[in-house]
């Protein structure tokens, strides 16, 4: 019972910490509709600029609760100052454009941070009191754990009286429901955002801050807080505070408990508890269905068929593409191997981004799924490289019938957390299955036959690939994909002509996984090995950073980022130990130029003038 | 059908002219041997930078000598930023364009079972540095790859000689949840067992690495009410997990057992939180006095301005370990030196090091001692080396574990 | 052929359609009015499926389709228009009414033939029955808002329905388009011999258009006839007392 008791209380504690991150984020989603991806860096640049504040400070209560402050105030410049530069500029994007300018800052805000503060871990010295615990029913429970139960709340409670005594409250209360009608009231929107964004940041940057008399700063909290930082906010339902602390104090609890019940259930607890509640309740627990926010027509402009200018060149390319074996050399072959593989990879997101109008943030997982079949049927079942290959898509292809058919219930970004949620348990059963898929040491010596040299495997998989981006391209001007178009536009009506939407996302989902599976099985051939990072969060945001970045809205577009994000990554690997902030400058430079992608920045002047008659 | 540049440019030379060729193998014979180093510089930049430091100030000393063969070293490093894939990328960059004479590095092990495989395909050198796991000189071991750090068996063995000697009889173990954690438990229980057989473990915590729920992890272990504790967590969790222990007083009347705890990456963040008297691995940078330590520490000082990490010492020691390699063999044609290398001995910081003939692990060791807080910073006292040669299983326990 | 029996919905305790029962002939121009709040458009949600009614049937041609989901009743044969208009913003108004043909043909499983050829000119055709050749080539994100629900009457046309269920449309418009588009729907109805029931706020085009009329309040039915018949029924000049009935006002 005490031992129960105690359990409670340190996840609570732990609730607390993950609040204050999480409440920054939805706060920041709820009146802008931005997806930042950055708030765990200001997370972690709160855990750095708090040392160095509070390190030079006396180690009282009264000067630590100081330095906090402090270290809010600084974050929160920071934060509004990537509103005001970056973000204010792109609010007119397609959507989750603004997530991948975000992941931008990310890059820099990492490398950035090693510059300043070195690779080391720091921690802080912590006084008396911070080490100081008191008695509970025998046991000793850390005094500054009290503290940080009490914080959670104190939050909310002034953040709720923020909101409801004060006209920018009102305001912000406003804008999370309707944001148009703000506007409309002749509110200075920019103003209104850029205030809640220093309030998000500030938040983050207080929670970094309060880690560091139970742990350090380190390189590695930004992206390890923001997957739960996201979880919560979408456990709790988009915008909504109070929603968020109860997601906070379920994740919390449920984790401090799992820990004495299923210690080897660490990994997954999170995703688990997250999936569960988005299949019971598909906008979290206290959300609201969203209300559509982008009505420009632009956003959503029709996606033509290519110029024969752009096809000439799409065939000079592929001419290109297929001599390639003859003129560059095996390292350059094996990027462009590699090439072809990220353009399935990222043509069969696309079908789900675009056409399908689900955001996925798991799509690595089916890329996983197809990289293991193949390397398992290659292991146990000493299967040729033909046969293995077709196995990964069917594999990859059947999970994705499955998870799919729980997924496309949902929408927006409760869609794509369920897809993560979903790629998250995927890794989980590659890393843990140990007997099986060799755990995170993974499968070796997947290497293609002697008959498939360099050359002649790159020729296979510029057909397979390249063929199969064609082919999922000439499926979405079928009336297949006019009919998943259809049912992204309206639903209601694509109901209405007799259309299943669902039925048609899942066929969607079903191809995408199916397509990205087979780039997996590729991959793991390519690389001659597979791990669990093939399945990593990291893994599926290469996905949508080449999809957002070749553009959303027009059909070369993935293909473009794949070879854009693939090349760029590799070029600033070997030309610079800064390549982190080089990719993450290009990536701003790139959506701060071409707002609709790469691809999209050139393929649109007919329909963009015709928007401009009109409107 | 592939010709190297090298074979071509030898080809033409003969056909031309028999004269030219002695200038084109003198050519040759003064290009520097190249090394292509391979490691996790962004993503576990603490442990790497050092490490990196370690490599350079290898080559340097090297070269400002007599060089190897008569030629110079050169080091072409890349960063395969935590993934195997852009790792086994990297590699093929390596050899194919750079023409690198041997394969190296790595810092976690599925990036270094990625490169061991990657070389066994190729027929290339490969030298891990420092991934711990067993897989890469047992069961996955094969002619061309080489390991040089302490594996997890034997960073568990070195720790069971005190552990067996602790009345505990009641443990509790808290690993991350990856292969290094999991395989080191494995083996300290089977090692531990099997010297006293009266101990039972009554808790195992699998923290997820670089998120642990520290408060929890050890509210959960304090119920489990052990006499002593194997703790195989490093870097931030290590950090999370002393201070909630301290506070909770989970240390206090037990006995810890933790694996790397005393390397200076993991034990100088701990700072004035460093628990007393847990038996560790590790490096004890400031109270070493041989004269090979105390040398490496002066040149390694004189030029970076710190004191060298378990990391740098890696890295030292892997650029000797080649260049011992290469200088026995005679040659950096990869099946002369995959047949060379092994029984090679050379110099390191921390001794005379063999590559063991049977299983390619090099026999470098490390220290074994107790924390103690001095001046405010975390310190190893009571240490002693522990030769990795003697941390090794019997050879017919090798011949199992390793088919190839 | 509609047949409506003893509908009934509430909304968490709130009676939004109480036991309502009426028919709809083939062929005839039906028009159900009454105040906000009356339960009209709750009653369309139910017979096109969007809304399950809690009791009560609905027979479409003798089957019962209460608890049919929107596109089984499409395929039986009703088409619909929105309030507030539903159509595909990012294709043109010639690919909106093809899908909408494509659907109709069972033919969206395809996933190799080119969409863009099919049902051409059936769906020119369509376009030219309700006034939109000229902005067939264009997108309908940026239709005028007139066109827009023009364009939703060719897609609801598409399937070839035997009833045409209309919320509300000529919501939004000015008085002389939406003389024009009930004219124009009730031309079609004649032509087609299908059948149109719609809800309407004006009543210049509720008298002007319609064959019969029903009228609701507070979620139950409380008259039904001609236009004469409904001008003259006391209980509707009741409901609609004080807001000059006639004036299209409300």
């Amino acid at each position: 019972m005490t031992a129960l008791l105690i359990q409670l209380l340190t996840g609570l504690a732990g609730a607390s910490t993950l609040f204050l991150v999480a409440a920054g984020l939805t706060v920041i989603f709820g009146v802008t509709r931005v997806v930042n991806f950055s708030h765990g860096s200001l997370f972690m640049l709160g855990a750095y600029i708090g040392w160095t504040i509070l390190s030079r400070l006396p180690r009282d209560p009264g000067s630590f609760a100081l330095g906090v402050l402090l270290t809010g105030l600084a974050t929160s410049a920071i934060g509004s100052a990537v509103e005001m530069v970056l973000l204010r500029r792109i609010y007119k994007a397609p959507e989750l454009l603004q997530l991948l300018a975000t992941f931008g800052v990310v890059l820099i805000l990492q490398d950035a941070t090693q510059a300043i503060w070195g690779p080391a871990d720091l921690t802080l010295p912590r006084g008396p009191w911070l080490r100081s615990a008191v008695m509970i029913l025998g046991e000793r429970f850390p005094l500054y754990d009290l503290i940080l139960i009490a914080t959670g709340p104190l939050i909310l409670g002034t953040i709720w009286l923020l909101f409801a005594r004060t006209r920018w409250g009102t305001l912000v209360r406003a804008a999370t429901l309707d944001r148009e009608m703000v506007s409309a009231l002749g509110v200075d929107q920019r103003r209104l955002f850029t205030s809640v964004f220093a309030l998000g940041a500030g938040l983050a940057g207080i929670g970094g801050a309060l880690v560091l008399p139970q742990g350090s700063a380190n390189l590695q909290m930004d992206l390890s807080v923001i997957t739960d930082a996201f979880v919560v906010v979408v456990v709790g339902g988009l915008g909504s505070l109070t929603g968020a602390y109860l997601a906070a104090v379920l994740i919390g609890v449920l984790q401090a408990l799992g820990i004495v019940l299923l210690p080897k259930a660490t990994l997954v607890v999170v995703f688990v508890v997250m999936a569960c509640v988005l299949i019971v309740r598909p906008h979290g627990l206290l959300g609201r269905p969203l209300t559509a926010t982008r009505t420009d027509a632009a956003a959503i402009a029709p996606i033509r068929p290519a110029t024969p200018a752009l096809l000439w060149a799409a065939a000079a390319l592929l001419v290109l593409a297929i001599a390639a074996p003859l003129i560059v050399g095996p390292f350059v072959l094996s990027v462009l191997t590699d090439i072809t593989i990220a353009i399935l990879f990222a043509a069969s997101l696309h079908v789900l981004m675009g056409p399908g109008g689900m955001a996925s943030f798991g799509h690595a997982a089916w890329f996983g799924l197809g990289a293991y079949g193949t390397a398992l049927a290659v292991k146990s079942l000493a299967a040729p490289m033909p046969l293995a290959l077709l196995l990964a898509p069917i594999a990859a292809g059947g999970v994705a019938l499955v998870f799919g058919a729980l997924v496309v219930r949902l929408s927006g970004v409760y869609l794509a957390m369920l897809t993560l949620a979903f790629a998250q348990i995927v890794w989980a059963v590659a890393f843990q299955w140990s007997d099986v898929t060799g755990g995170d040491n993974g499968i070796l010596g997947v290497w293609p036959p002697a008959w498939a040299g360099p050359a002649s495997f790159y020729w296979i998989s510029l057909v397979l690939c390249v063929g199969g981006a064609i082919l999922l391209r000439r499926a979405l001007y079928a009336p297949f994909g006019f009919a998943l178009r259809a049912s992204r536009d309206s639903a209601l009506r694509a109901e209405a002509i007799g259309l299943n939407p669902n039925a048609l996302r899942l066929a969607a989902f079903t191809l995408a996984g199916s397509a990205a599976g087979l780039a997996g099985g590729l991959a793991a051939y390519a690389k001659g090995s597979v791990f669990p990072t093939t399945i990593s969060v990291g893994h599926s945001v290469d996905a949508l950073v080449m999809v957002l970045l070749g553009g959303v809205q027009t059909m070369a577009g993935p293909i473009i980022g794949a070879i854009a994000y693939t090349g760029l990554f590799d070029a600033l690997l070997l030309a610079t130990g800064f390549w982190r902030a080089a990719l993450g400058a290009c990536i701003l430079a790139i959506v701060l130029l071409f707002p609709q992608g790469i691809a999209g920045g050139f393929n649109r002047p007919g329909v963009a003038g015709s928007v401009k008659r009109t409107i | 059908m592939q010709l190297s540049r090298r074979t071509l440019l030898a080809a033409s030379a003969t056909l031309a002219s028999p004269l030219a060729a002695p200038s084109i193998v003198r050519a040759q014979g003064n290009a520097p041997i190249r090394i292509g180093e391979i490691n996790s510089y962004t993503a576990a930049p603490a442990f790497t930078l050092p490490y990196r430091n370690g490599l350079q100030l290898a080559v340097e000393q090297i070269n400002a000598g007599d060089g190897l063969l008569g030629r110079k070293i050169e080091l072409l490093i890349r960063d395969d930023a935590g993934k195997p894939a852009d790792a086994v990328r990297l590699a093929g960059e390596l050899v194919t364009d750079q023409k690198v004479d041997v394969l190296a590095g790595g810092f976690l092990s599925n990036v270094g079972l990625a490169l061991s495989d990657y070389a066994l395909q190729n027929k290339k050198l490969f030298i891990a540095g420092e991934p711990l796991t067993d897989a890469l000189v047992w069961d996955k071991g094969h002619r061309y790859g080489f390991r040089l750090r302490p594996s997890t068996y034997m960073q568990a063995a070195m720790l069971v000689e005190d552990a067996a000697k602790l009345p505990a009889k009641r443990w509790a173990t808290v690993a991350p949840n990856y292969e290094y954690g999991t395989s080191t438990v494995k083996w300290f229980k089977q090692l531990l067992l099997a010297k006293r057989p009266d101990v039972v473990f009554v808790a195992d915590q699998l923290p997820t690495l670089g998120k642990i729920d520290a408060g929890a992890t050890v509210a959960a272990l304090e119920q489990a009410k052990p006499d002593a504790i194997l703790n195989v967590t490093f870097g931030p969790d290590l950090t999370n997990f002393v201070r909630q222990g301290n506070t909770r007083g989970l240390f206090e009347g037990r006995a810890v057992v933790s694996v790397l705890t005393g390397e200076p990456e993991y034990l100088d963040p701990l700072a004035e939180e460093t628990p007393d008297g847990w038996y560790v691995t590790g490096y004890p940078n400031t109270s070493v006095t041989d004269p090979a330590n105390t040398a490496f520490i002066a040149a390694y000082k004189a030029k970076f301005n710190e004191l060298p990490k378990m990391g740098s010492v890696v890295g030292y020691a892997l650029i000797a370990s080649i260049a011992a390699g290469i200088a026995k063999t005679g040659s950096v044609e990869t099946e002369a030196m995959a047949s060379g290398f092994p029984g090679t001995t050379f110099a390191t910081p921390f001794g005379k090091v063999t590559w063991r003939a049977q299983d390619h692990q090099s026999t470098l060791g490390t220290y074994v001692g107790r924390t103690a807080l001095k001046n405010g910073k975390g310190a190893m006292v009571d240490w002693r080396y522990v030769d990795g040669a003697d941390a090794l299983p019997s050879d017919a326990m090798v011949k199992t574990l390793r088919p190839a | 052929m509609l047949v409506v029996q003893n509908l009934t919905k509430t909304f968490g305790g709130v009676h939004a359609v109480t036991d309502v029962s009426f028919a709809v002939t083939a062929g005839e121009m039906l028009a159900l009015i009454g105040p906000n709040g009356a339960g009209k458009s709750t009653c369309f949600n139910m017979l096109g499926g969007q809304i399950r009614p809690d009791g009560g049937r609905i027979l479409l041609a003798g089957t019962d389709i209460s608890k049919a989901t929107p596109r089984t009743i499409c395929r039986l044969g009703v088409g619909r228009t929105f309030q507030i208009t539903a159509t595909f913003a990012s294709m043109t108004a010639r690919e909106n009414v093809q899908t909408a043909l494509t659907a109709h043909h069972r033919q969206t499983a395809r996933v190799w033939q080119e969409a863009d050829t099919l049902h051409v000119a059936e769906a020119d055709a369509l376009l030219a029955q309700v006034s939109l050749s000229a902005e067939a080539g264009r997108p309908a994100g940026i239709l005028a808002y007139g066109d827009l629900k023009r364009l939703e009457l060719a897609m609801a046309l598409a399937c070839n329905p035997k009833l045409l269920l209309m919320d509300e449309p000529t919501a939004g418009m000015a008085p002389a388009e939406r003389a024009g588009l009930m004219a124009l729907t009730a031309g079609l109805a004649q032509a087609r011999g299908m059948a149109v029931l719609f809800t309407e706020h004006d009543m210049d085009v509720v008298f002007g258009t319609a064959s019969r009329i029903l009228v609701m309040d507070h979620g139950a039915l409380i008259a039904q006839g001609d236009a004469a018949m409904i001008r003259a029924d006391p209980r509707v000049r009741a409901v609609y007392l004080g807001t000059g009935f006639s004036s299209g006002g409300h």
